[in-house]
């Protein structure tokens, strides 16, 4: 059951939540950061991130090296499949990744990077979304590499999940803002989270009732029983943590609604994972299929098991030293 | 014409672009790193605040051009799948693991620290600060030494075997990152990377030392560069001649192509300074060469004998006019270089160091010297192991995705167009930067500072953090 495939697949699953949560935020940043009220409130949503942000992009590195790494077929069937989206969404992060230096930089063209900085995070988002909903919908195979067209990955449900991704990831920056500052910044991150929580949990609901209708394999996933036992738990915890983060939003209770939010993230996270299991390429290539030797699995396992917990460790640390409520005057620009 | 222009050759294109602006990030921020982490540590050490004001003054261009490298190594990690998915496939058991280590140790550790680095001064201890410096310098070396294990088993591949559907399947870890070729690529780009570090740190002192030859910052950098020059730039050239002979003995057809050697030379080859190679008639023409000397560089035997390209079928042969050339202007530079280091020692014995305007303007023009060398070294390296991907095993025109070249050329000119404009203002900022006066730098709150010759708390001193 726990073979060293298995192992890297559930290695894998964390690293990739782990990204969607921690750069979740800061992408989501970018996403309301034109609907701040003004410049000052702009400059400290960015400084509540811009110690952190480059750490929680590393794990998309590790998300795409992991993926190379462990299971290769899979990497070399899903980056043709996804050629545009991905590239696209790296280079909509190149954009949003400057702008952290470049803004402070040249006064007299701060727009151009806050822009570049909105423009960038809400298409890295989306494109993250579709990849996702296109992964979900399923991805042609033939022999040893992607068989499909080009635009394959474009359809009405990889567009929705693009838009579910980006007010999800709204949430989240709007959540931690909450959760990070004060003042006026706090009471326009309270509005834009109330906003963002209905949009995300409508488009969410879509995609969720949607998927079970893309093949009967996942329907079946999801409505056979024994199964059903165990996986109805799921849109259960959904509703309650809705409710609980409804009742953080309009109580303003400032702890309350990003661990929330993440915790809706953890349930979607678990919902796709039902869907798709136990295939790594859903429905054409399964976890074992794609795995490297486990020559190179078991080389990755023994450092991975090492430095994880180290990497935890002093993130959580990068964290702590920066914790708190946004101090407006920080920053060493 | 456009028929050229296939998906192969199209992805060559574009990988060859974006490694090749990549590669001047981090060439340039593995030597900036060491370099804070010296200022920070004599900071502490002797408690002059010229250290720290250098300090902060080479952080703020480290953090543009860090944030560079990492947006734009972040291209390349997803590259290999969308362009080159059948070497992904077929080699990624192997290169893989090395690469993910490199994001666990080395990728987490610079940008888990950089954060406590860029923003922790005055939330931390100092001694805190410092080891957070410590650890992204020591981060990118770690990332150096994985991408260069990596590179070197595709030049030089060991420690494997291959398996019915063709995958690289790894049998030794040890020999497969200790490959043949590992340490001396390695000890020559971390060497590469501090040269580089150094003359772009030297062009910055030459400039604030010829407007005003007594600013303290100034002569600090320029004098901690030029050491670095004199002592780096000779251990290149030994280091350059070790890598070489290694070549020679693993890929002596990249060794033919960067001397020009189309024909063999049973006694004795020479050394081609100049000429014009001619790939089609397979000669070098208007050669000019110094008899015998490429024998003894290359065997230390004035008379051992060199095999050339007309013992390689045409088909295996690198092109050799483009590793001719660009291993030419790597030495080259080297050897100026050199004498830059040579010169700083004879200036600074005779007590004119910070008093040679003539020199400082040398050094100035030097400036970006560099990445020139680094970018030609690159070349003639990845140019010369053509055409392979994964050297005698995997054909580069084998390793291609099932792309349509249409797709490879938007991807190809989207990234031209966005890299030429952010990076273009990312060096237009750091330049900016670098033109700044360094000891008008605003002082950390709290801190003593000097000014004028008197001594004063920098938070009664509001002007000048606005003035920045």
């Amino acid at each position: 059951m726990f073979d060293l495939p298995t192992i890297w697949a559930g290695l894998l699953a964390l690293a990739i939540f782990i990204y969607v949560i921690l750069d979740g935020f800061d992408l989501g940043i970018g996403i309301v950061f034109p609907f701040l009220a003004s410049d000052r409130d702009r400059d400290v949503a960015m400084n509540s991130v811009a110690p952190v942000w480059d750490g929680n992009e590393t794990w998309l590195v590790l998300g795409g090296g992991g993926l190379f790494a462990a299971f290769p077929l899979a990497y070399a069937v899903v980056m043709p499949a996804l050629y545009a989206p991905f590239i696209i969404m790296i280079l909509a992060l190149v954009f949003r990744g400057v702008a952290f230096e470049y803004r402070w930089r040249d006064k007299a063209h701060e727009k151009i990077w806050d822009r570049s900085f909105f423009f960038g995070s809400v298409l890295a988002t989306f494109c993250q979304g579709i990849v996702l909903g296109a992964f979900v919908q399923g991805i042609e195979v033939d022999g040893r590499a992607y068989g499909g067209g080009w635009w394959d990955w474009l359809t009405p449900f990889t567009l929705t999940c693009g838009i579910a991704l980006v007010s999800g990831y709204a949430l989240l920056g709007s959540t931690w803002l909450v959760m990070k500052t004060e003042g006026a910044l706090r009471d326009t991150a309270y509005r834009h989270a109330r906003r963002a929580a209905l949009a995300m949990l409508a488009f969410v609901g879509v995609v969720s009732l949607w998927t079970p209708f893309l093949s009967p394999q996942i329907a079946d996933h999801w409505f056979s029983y024994p199964r059903l036992l165990f996986v109805v738990p799921v849109p259960i915890l959904t509703a309650l943590l809705a409710l609980l983060l409804g009742w953080g939003l309009l109580k303003r209770n400032d702890q309350i609604p990003f661990p929330a939010t993440i915790g809706l993230f953890a349930l979607c996270f678990a919902g796709l994972g039902i869907s798709i299991a136990p295939y790594i390429v859903p429905r054409a290539i399964t976890i074992q299929a794609a795995a490297a030797p486990d020559s190179s699995l078991l080389f990755m396992l023994v450092g991975a098991l090492v430095l994880l917990p180290l990497i935890l460790a002093y993130t959580a640390y990068s964290y702590w030293v920066f914790r708190g409520k946004v101090d407006p005057e920080a920053g060493y620009h | 014409m456009f028929e050229a222009f296939d998906a192969v050759v199209l992805a060559r294109i574009q990988f060859a672009f974006t490694v090749s602006f990549h590669i001047i990030f981090p060439a340039f921020s593995i030597g900036l790193a060491s370099y804070l982490m010296v200022l920070e540590g004599m900071w502490l050490k002797t408690d002059n605040p010229v250290y720290l004001n250098l300090f902060k003054y080479w952080r703020k261009i480290f953090a543009v051009a860090f944030g560079m490298g990492v947006v734009s190594g972040i291209v390349m990690s997803y590259q290999f799948g969308t362009n080159w998915s059948v070497f992904s496939d077929r080699a990624g058991p192997v290169v893989g693991p090395l690469m993910a280590y490199e994001v666990l140790t080395a990728f987490f550790l610079e940008a888990g620290f950089l954060g406590v680095m860029l923003f922790g001064m005055g939330r931390v201890s100092k001694s805190l600060h410092f080891g957070a410096t410590v650890m992204v310098a020591f981060g990118t070396l770690l990332s150096a030494t994985w991408i260069l294990s990596v590179n070197s088993w595709m030049q030089t591949p060991a420690g494997f075997s291959i398996n019915e559907v063709g995958q690289f399947v790894p049998e030794n870890w040890l020999e497969i990152i200790f490959n043949p070729s590992f340490p001396y690529r390695l000890l020559h780009m971390v060497l590469a990377a501090y040269l580089t570090t150094a003359f772009v740190v030297g062009a910055v002192g030459a400039l604030h030392l010829l407007r005003d030859r007594t600013n303290a910052e100034a002569r600090k950098m320029f004098s901690m560069a030029m050491w670095m020059a004199a002592i780096v730039a000779p251990l290149q050239v030994v280091a350059g001649d070790f890598h070489g002979i290694n070549t020679l003995e693993h890929q002596p057809v990249k060794v033919m192509a960067m001397e020009g050697h189309y024909e063999s030379h049973p006694d004795g080859a020479p050394l081609y300074l100049f000429g014009i190679p001619d790939d089609e008639n397979q000669e070098l023409d208007y050669a000019i060469g110094i008899p015998k000397l490429s024998s003894l560089i290359l065997r230390h035997d004035l008379n051992a004998p060199l095999a050339g390209l007309d013992t390689v079928p045409d088909e295996l042969q690198p092109p050799v006019s483009i590793v001719f050339w660009s291993f030419r202007v790597m030495v080259g530079i080297g050897l100026l270089m050199v004498l830059v280091g040579l010169t700083s020692l004879v200036l600074r014995w005779r007590g004119r160091l910070y008093d040679a305007p003539l020199f400082h303007r040398a050094a100035l023009m030097m400036g970006p010297a560099g990445f020139v060398a680094v970018l030609a070294g690159w070349i003639t390296t990845e140019v010369g192991r053509q055409p392979y991907t994964v050297y005698g095993h995997l054909l580069t025109a084998d390793s291609i995705a099932p792309v349509e070249a249409p797709a490879v050329a938007a991807s190809l000119i989207a990234f031209i167009i966005v890299y030429f404009v952010l990076f273009g203002a990312g060096t237009y900022y750091i330049l900016k930067m670098m033109n700044k006066r360094p000891s008008d730098l605003p002082p950390l709150p709290g801190t003593l500072t000097r000014s004028a010759g008197t001594t004063q708390l920098a938070a009664q001193r509001p002007e000048a953090r606005q003035a920045e």
